[in-house]
């Protein structure tokens, strides 16, 4: 019978938390490079200029029809060789370029569900559209959108494990790279589950307490 | 003050307005009245250009407000617009959603907008909801909030789309009182209304509409006496008989 010995994990612990705190920077830098893309790729969407809406339309199909992991080979080898960006910064852009499509779709969502009177009695105060949206359309689409926008960055944290096969050292990496030297795959990934478990977990948590506040003010 | 010429529009193959001409000048209140589809709300909403229109020529004052050179934002202050629905900013309170467009558009020094907003939101009665949001106020405050919030802008004319209509019956009134009090003070107005009482009383000029076509203008003593057009005739036979 297998003897399990979890003594590989705390003489570890050391090296899983660097891969738990580069899994986070990851998920966080390419969540908040997303949400500008986001932003502009959901009002072209919406928007009444043909050709802005088309191109949104068709950058938000495309992701949505490759796989993540395609996606960041192809960025990895073809796109950051060619803008030498390193895996870092490849695993930032792949993640954040697959993450705006559905932050897009999370916006366009959250505007459209605000009534079309908002936008009239705002631009019938003299506000140009950009100030419609910025002033009042944005900060009661901004509380429909927490929700979605949070599990889109959990969702983001998990996918995130894929960053691990070019070879950036995140949490996942640092799995396989401590089951190659110490052959404890049993007690490795079920750690490493768990740490996944806890980030997300705390994540909805807290998220759960800024709605409940939002709520609050109305 | 305003000066329709000519106005047309269509949705599709229905043809909403049907050359429209009007004259509103400086201090007077018209009402706008005529059977559901007549095309009142799109002649309104065409003066601040929340519509478009296919042809003619809307002017407020001395503005051609359709002119693809005009400032459409410069001129909206100029025209305060009321809606059916109130269309308050629900996430904001009473006060705030008086002064945002005079901070944000007017560049309205802050203290002074709050000054003002709390002064036009007392003359409506509300002097003890300043700092409430929407949702915990009545019908009839929600519209004298957003009546508040037009005159922040210091406006030339106001628009009012069937102001009461969305009302329970007892909430009428101080609406209407508020309105009234605008007319006193001189404002130009046009009022879309199924408040006849109003109209009569209140109002310088009937509008009659039927069809997308004005059928009638006249003063309320002469048109509620002495309609002139059958279309006008019947309209009144079954509102002031019901
Ligand atoms: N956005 C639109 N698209 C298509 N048709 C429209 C649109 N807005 C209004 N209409 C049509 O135009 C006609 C005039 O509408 P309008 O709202 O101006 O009438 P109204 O006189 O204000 O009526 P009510 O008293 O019911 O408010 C109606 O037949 C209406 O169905
Ligand atoms: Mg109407």
């Amino acid at each position: 019978m297998y003897q399990a010995d979890w003594s590989v994990i705390p003489q570890n612990i050391g090296l899983l938390l660097d891969g738990v705190l580069l899994t986070l920077q990851i998920s966080a830098l390419a969540l908040i490079i997303s949400i500008p893309v986001g932003v502009i790729l959901g009002l072209c969407r919406i928007s009444k200029n043909k050709i802005l809406s088309l191109l949104a339309t068709a950058y938000i199909e495309f992701i949505r029809g490759v796989p993540l992991l395609v996606l960041l080979f192809w960025i990895f080898f073809v796109l950051g060789k060619f803008l030498q960006l390193g895996p870092y910064w490849s695993a930032v852009l792949g993640l954040a370029a697959f993450s705006g499509a559905f932050v897009a779709e999370i916006i366009r969502a959250g505007i459209e569900s605000i009534p079309r009177g908002q936008m009239e009695a705002a631009r019938s105060s003299g506000m140009t559209y950009f100030q419609a949206m910025r002033l009042i359309i944005l900060p009661q689409a901004f509380r429909k959108m927490l929700p979605p926008l949070a599990s889109q960055f959990i969702i983001l944290i998990k996918d995130s494990s894929l960053v691990s096969v070019i070879s950036v050292t995140d949490l996942t990496l640092v799995a396989k790279n401590l089951i190659v030297t110490s052959f404890r795959s049993l007690e490795v990934w079920t750690a490493v589950a768990i740490l996944y478990f806890i980030i997300t977990f705390t994540l909805s948590q807290i998220i759960r307490i800024f709605e409940r506040k939002f709520k609050l003010r109305e | 003050m305003i000066r329709i010429k000519g106005v047309k529009k269509s949705f599709g193959d229905l043809k909403v307005l049907n050359n429209i001409n009007l004259e509103i000048p400086q201090s007077n209140v018209s009402a706008i009245i005529g059977p559901s589809g007549a095309g009142k709300s799109t002649l309104i909403r065409a003066v601040n250009a929340l519509e478009d229109i296919d042809s003619g020529e809307i002017i407020v004052d001395g503005v051609s407000v359709h002119d693809k050179k005009t400032n459409i934002n410069k001129i909206r202050t100029e025209i305060g617009f009321v809606f059916q629905s109130f269309n308050l900013y629900p996430f904001l309170t009473a006060l705030e959603n008086v002064t945002i467009a005079s901070i944000n558009v007017k560049k309205t020094d802050k203290a002074e907008a709050i000054e003002r907003g709390r002064e036009l939101l007392s003359s409506l009665g509300l002097e003890d909801k300043f700092h409430s949001y929407p949702s915990k106020l009545s019908g009839g405050q929600q519209q004298r909030v957003a009546i508040a919030r037009a005159l922040a802008m210091d406006p030339k004319v106001m628009l009012f789309d069937e102001p009461t209509s969305a009302l329970d019956p007892e909430m009428i009134k101080e609406v209407l009182d508020a309105i009234r009090k605008l007319a006193k003070s001189g404002m130009t107005m046009m009022v879309v209304t199924h408040e006849m009482g109003f109209a009569k009383e209140m109002c310088d000029q009937i509008v009659f509409m039927a069809d997308g076509s004005i059928i009638e203008v006249a003063p309320p003593k002469t048109f509620f006496t002495n309609p002139v057009s059958p279309r006008a005739q019947d309209f009144l036979s079954k509102v002031l008989n019901h």
